[in-house]
C-alpha cells in the first residue's frame, strides 16, 4: 500500500468514535477482546467488527497467545497520521498563541481609545 | 464557549484539513489581525520563525506575499489571491507555497459569540496527490511521537466523537 492509500485507511478507521476509545484503551498496553470489550455497551461480535477495521488499517495487531487473543497497538501509521497533523499543529498553535496575545493588546487598547471617544460624546 | 484557546484539526475528507480555534476577542480585531501586515507580522509562523515579507492587497482578486525566515536563515515562501473578502466575517483565497506544487484554497469564517470568536478555517487540496505531499512535509517536519503523545491525542479525539 502507498503512503497516501495507508493513510486514507488509517483516517477512515479513526472516524469511529468506539474505534478511537479503543485505540485510547490499547495506548495503555496490549489486551484482550475481552478485555476490550467490557467498557462498551457492544457485544463481542460487534467489537470484534471494529477490531477487524483497525486491523486492516494496520493499526493494530495481534499478540502471540491465542487463547486471550491480546490486541495491541500499532504504532507507525497512526505516528504517520499524528505526524502530519502534529506537523500542521505545530505551525499554528505557535501562531495563534502569540495572536492571543497580540488580541489582548487591540482590545486594550481599543478600551481606552474608546473611553476617550465616549467622553467626547458627553460633551456634545 | 469555554474552549478559548484549543486548536482543533480535523480531515473531513481526503482533500480537506479543517481548523477551527476560539480567540477571546471581537471577530473586527481577528479579521484584522489576519488581514493587516503590520499585525500579521506579530504571530503568523511557528516559533522562532521570522515574517521577513508580507504584503497584503485586500481586495477581490488581490494577492498576498509572505516569506518566513527560520532561525538558521532558511525561507518558505507562499503567495495567493483572494477570492471573496466580507469583512469581518470571510475570507476566501488561493495559496501556494514556493516549495511545492499545487494551489489550495483556504476558506475562514469568522463567528463571534459573546465576545469571543470562533474562526474556522477549511484548506481545500486540488488533489490527494498535493494533500500527500503536505503530509509527507509534515511527517518531514517530524514531531517525534511518543505513545504518551498518542494516548494524550486518542482521548481528545475519542471525547469528541
Amino acid at each position: 500500500m502507498d503512503r497516501s492509500r495507508h493513510l486514507d485507511a488509517t483516517f477512515s478507521a479513526l472516524a469511529d468514535p468506539t474505534r478511537r476509545a479503543i485505540l485510547a484503551l490499547l495506548a495503555a498496553g496490549e489486551a484482550p477482546v475481552m478485555e476490550l470489550a467490557e467498557p462498551f455497551a457492544m457485544t463481542q461480535p460487534a467489537i470484534s467488527k471494529h477490531l477487524k477495521v483497525l486491523e486492516r488499517a494496520g493499526l493494530i495487531s495481534r499478540g502471540r497467545d491465542a487463547q486471550r487473543r491480546p490486541r495491541r497497538l500499532e504504532a507507525k501509521p497512526l505516528a504517520e497520521a499524528v505526524g502530519w497533523l502534529e506537523g500542521y499543529r505545530q505551525f499554528w498553535e505557535g501562531s495563534f498563541q502569540r495572536l492571543d496575545a497580540l488580541l489582548d493588546e487591540m482590545k486594550t487598547q481599543e478600551k481606552t481609545s474608546g473611553v476617550r471617544s465616549a467622553r467626547k460624546g458627553k460633551h456634545r | 464557549m469555554k474552549n478559548t484557546g484549543t486548536l482543533k484539526v480535523t480531515t473531513p475528507t481526503e482533500r480537506e484539513i479543517v481548523m477551527t480555534r476560539v480567540f477571546d476577542a471581537p471577530r473586527r480585531l481577528v479579521f484584522d489581525a489576519f488581514s493587516k501586515p503590520e499585525l500579521l507580522k506579530r504571530w503568523f509562523g511557528p516559533r522562532g520563525w521570522l515574517l521577513a515579507v508580507c504584503e497584503v492587497d485586500l481586495k477581490v482578486g488581490g494577492g498576498f506575499r509572505f516569506v518566513l525566515r527560520g532561525p538558521d536563515g532558511r525561507e518558505m515562501g507562499m503567495r495567493g489571491v483572494y477570492r471573496e473578502i466580507v469583512p469581518p466575517e470571510r475570507s476566501v483565497h488561493m495559496e501556494s507555497f514556493d516549495d511545492y506544487p499545487g494551489e489550495s484554497q483556504v476558506t475562514a469564517v469568522f463567528v463571534e459569540e459573546n465576545g469571543k470568536t470562533t474562526l474556522t478555517a477549511t484548506v481545500l487540496y486540488p488533489s490527494k496527490e498535493v494533500r500527500d505531499i503536505v503530509i509527507k512535509s509534515g511527517m518531514e517536519r517530524g514531531a517525534a511521537e511518543s505513545y504518551d503523545k498518542l494516548a494524550e491525542l486518542l482521548a481528545s479525539m475519542g471525547s469528541e466523537g
